[in-house]
């Protein structure tokens, strides 16, 4: 059994958007981050409701010999994961959109440029 | 954005009924193998999008007028909150599932385990369905679209 | 390193020494403790929906809600591409 790999596995993909957000300074790059945290995110709620050896929600020929309610995985976290996926692909769009404009008005896509800050 | 090659265009326009039929496949049967409106909405979407990149945003946008993307997209939201307030009405609260149970359409209510899938049950939710997935395809082929259509390369035209 | 870039550094240090403990704090992989409210939901939705697929069920009949709300951030989306987009067409 592994042990709580999948959670490092989340942890690591927090990791890398955070490092993406804070260190890089192009735009695009940022954004790359905040969707790279958005899987991590996902991830972490699928992890959540794992059960070991399970099958999932769906009763339409079932294996055999599957115990009803110990032998499948949650359905809530996988239907709130369908709700952030969507979610995410509507705020993605916005950031892209405000990314054109702003590259049309500033020339850049340099936060530092775009800031002021020399 | 111009098309791309004649190879290109050929191979999509193969491509593309296939990719309909299995993203419509997907909404119709949401309620019995996995998959869904969001999801078989997302497959769709998909594959007009490919149109798009195969045959330019300037022909696509030609074809397609904004406002009828807004306006299949108002129909879908509008026929998925009618259903939820017809719960209100037939049946007791807001998103009622007011169908299952009767002998109107998709009335039947599988018996509990392990079933062969019958398509004629589930109530309210292949209608949510096909709502819903009208709404996720023209949303995210509309987003799509308009940006493309909006950084489009400016000194050919 | 600027004075900036330091603090970030702190930040991020703390960020992931508290992530990667929070983690192995977490419950074993694959044994999750609580788990009445999905029994509840997995041994009733055939009856109570019709629908063999658990998740349809949840997401169109117990938490409609969800949906709902989803269904306007997306119209919400498509709105505001449009609003940024319509001076940009012409």
């Amino acid at each position: 059994m592994i042990f709580n790999f999948p959670f490092i596995a989340v942890i690591a993909l927090i990791l890398i958007g955070l490092y993406a957000i804070i260190f890089r300074k192009n735009l695009i790059k940022m954004v790359i981050g905040i969707t790279i945290i958005q899987s991590g995110v996902n991830l972490f709620l699928i992890t959540l409701g794992y059960r070991e050896g399970a099958v999932a929600p769906i009763f339409t020929s079932l294996p055999s010999g599957t115990e009803i309610p110990q032998g499948m995985v949650f359905p809530i976290p996988q239907a709130l994961t369908l709700t952030s996926i969507v979610i995410g692909v509507a705020v993605l769009a916005l950031m892209l959109s405000l990314i054109i404009h702003i590259y049309r008005h500033y020339g850049t896509l340099d936060v530092r440029k775009i800031g002021g800050e020399k | 954005m111009n098309g791309m090659s004649r190879i290109v265009k050929t191979i999509t326009s193969i491509v593309f009924p296939f990719i309909m039929i299995f993203g419509l496949y997907i909404i119709a049967h949401g309620h019995l193998t996995p998959g869904g409106g969001f999801q078989g909405g997302a497959v769709v979407a998909s594959g007009c999008a490919m149109i798009l990149v195969a045959y330019g945003s300037v022909w696509t946008m030609g074809k397609i007028k904004e406002k009828n993307l807004s306006i299949l997209e108002s129909i879908g939201a509008i026929c998925f909150i009618i259903l939820a307030i017809l719960g209100l009405g037939f049946g007791t609260v807001f998103f009622k599932n007011f169908l299952v149970g009767s002998n109107i359409i998709f009335g039947i209510v599988p018996s509990f385990g392990s079933t062969i899938s019958n398509i004629n049950t589930a109530g309210v939710i292949p209608l949510m369905n096909f709502a819903v997935g009208l709404k996720v395809i023209v949303g995210l082929f509309g987003i799509v679209l308009i940006m493309a259509y909006a950084s489009r390369r400016r000194d050919n035209k | 390193m600027s004075k900036r870039n330091l603090f970030a550094l702190i930040f991020f240090v703390i960020m992931a020494v508290f992530l990667f403990i929070s983690s192995l704090m977490m419950h074993p992989f694959g044994n999750p403790e609580e788990t009445n409210m999905d029994d509840e939901i997995i041994e009733n939705a055939q009856i109570e929906t019709g629908a063999n697929n658990g998740v349809t069920a949840v997401v169109f009949d117990y938490r409609g809600f969800d949906t709902l709300g989803e269904a306007t951030i997306l119209f919400t989306a498509v709105a505001g591409v449009m609003i940024i987009f319509r001076r940009m067409n012409k």
